[in-house]
């Protein structure tokens, strides 16, 4: 491998949603977590579970099943805490995963203006060719919440 | 019972709360903010209804001299399940008296944490915060956020429209069960 070559690669955090996988750059994940107690209270931001606890943090809990597989997951086996930016802000959130994590190193081939927001890129890995999420488009925030849709006013809160 | 008015804690860091109930969620409110803690019975003979289109978490007034005081039912507020509420929370400072289950207890939080960034919607309005308590995280509820400016035009619109409401006190009254 060339010198330009090796500068190419990147570190990504592969995780396993279901049947599938999905890669996130390794500088955005915080930490890999046991399941722990989810406190749940009234709101109305869509994909929000709830927070969690960690190390004094309180960690907001976002179910992402849905919007990469259309269906939700209700298995869990750890919560990848990803770094999420608003503006010049980060915050730490955490996503369920149904299985184990996996550090690679891999070439990402950037996202076209087709693609979802939420694809920062593509990468081949193992003979699959796995989407690179871009978590603060995947992840609820004030900037979506303008630009909607948005949660109906008058509906019930997400428990 | 009328509280008495809230002492200054004597350490910048501890702000006594309330924690209380509303169909089996824990909330926490700064007890600085709340003016008055009344049975829901002992309220309902002075109060009148009121019906404002579209907000439906709001169907009885108090009148206070020369003030309006609505009755926020906190479950229709928040999206729960609808509760009857026992105890009548008076908001200092604001025209909102929170219909609510019961009272937890009274404590004292440390810190307050700033709600995440994640939460984009209507709970900024809602919540001043959270704290975490015994390894519980309770959401800390924002005294003005029960009714919005818009929502208190509508209230107001629909008081005019019920005519002069110390008449309406006298007869539309809802009598204690």
């Amino acid at each position: 491998m060339t010198v330009s070559a090796e500068l190419e690669l990147q570190s990504f955090v592969l995780l396993r949603l279901g049947e599938r996988r999905f890669a996130v750059s390794a500088g955005q994940i915080a930490e890999l977590v046991s399941p722990s107690r989810i406190f749940r209270f009234p709101h109305r931001t869509p994909r929000l579970e709830g927070v969690i606890l960690r190390r004094g943090r309180i960690v907001p809990v976002c179910d992402v099943s849905e919007m990469l597989l259309e269906k939700r997951l209700t298995s869990r086996r750890f919560y990848l805490i990803a770094v999420r930016n608003y503006g010049t802000q980060r915050e730490w959130v955490a996503m369920p995963v149904t299985g184990e994590c996996e550090l690679i190193n891999a070439e990402m081939m950037a996202a076209v203006e087709s693609d979802a927001p939420h694809v920062a890129g593509w990468l081949s890995h193992g003979g699959e060719v796995i989407e690179v999420l871009n978590i603060d488009a995947l992840t609820p925030g004030p900037e979506q919440a303008l630009a909607g849709p948005t949660a109906p006013r008058r509906v019930e809160a997400r428990l | 019972m009328r509280l008495a008015a809230p002492v200054k804690p004597s350490s910048a860091k501890t702000e006594q709360i309330i924690l209380f109930r509303i169909s089996g969620h824990l909330f926490a409110i700064s007890s600085a903010s709340v003016q008055e803690v009344r049975s829901a019975d002992s309220m309902s003979g002075a109060a009148t209804e009121i019906s404002a289109p579209g907000l439906r978490k709001v169907r009885r007034v108090l009148r206070r001299g020369d003030r309006s005081l609505f009755i926020v039912n906190g479950a229709m507020h928040f999206g729960l399940h609808a509760a009857e509420g026992t105890l009548l929370f008076v908001l200092r400072k604001t025209r909102t008296a929170l219909l609510i289950d019961g009272i937890e207890k009274m404590t004292s939080m440390t810190r307050l944490q700033a709600l995440p960034l994640s939460f984009c919607h209507e709970e900024r309005q809602w919540y001043r915060g959270l704290t975490a308590l015994d390894q519980t995280v309770i959401p800390v509820v924002q005294p003005e956020g029960f009714l919005s400016s818009e929502e208190l035009a509508l209230l107001d619109a629909a008081l005019l429209q019920t005519g002069n409401p110390d008449d309406e006190a006298l007869e539309g009254a809802i009598p204690a069960p």
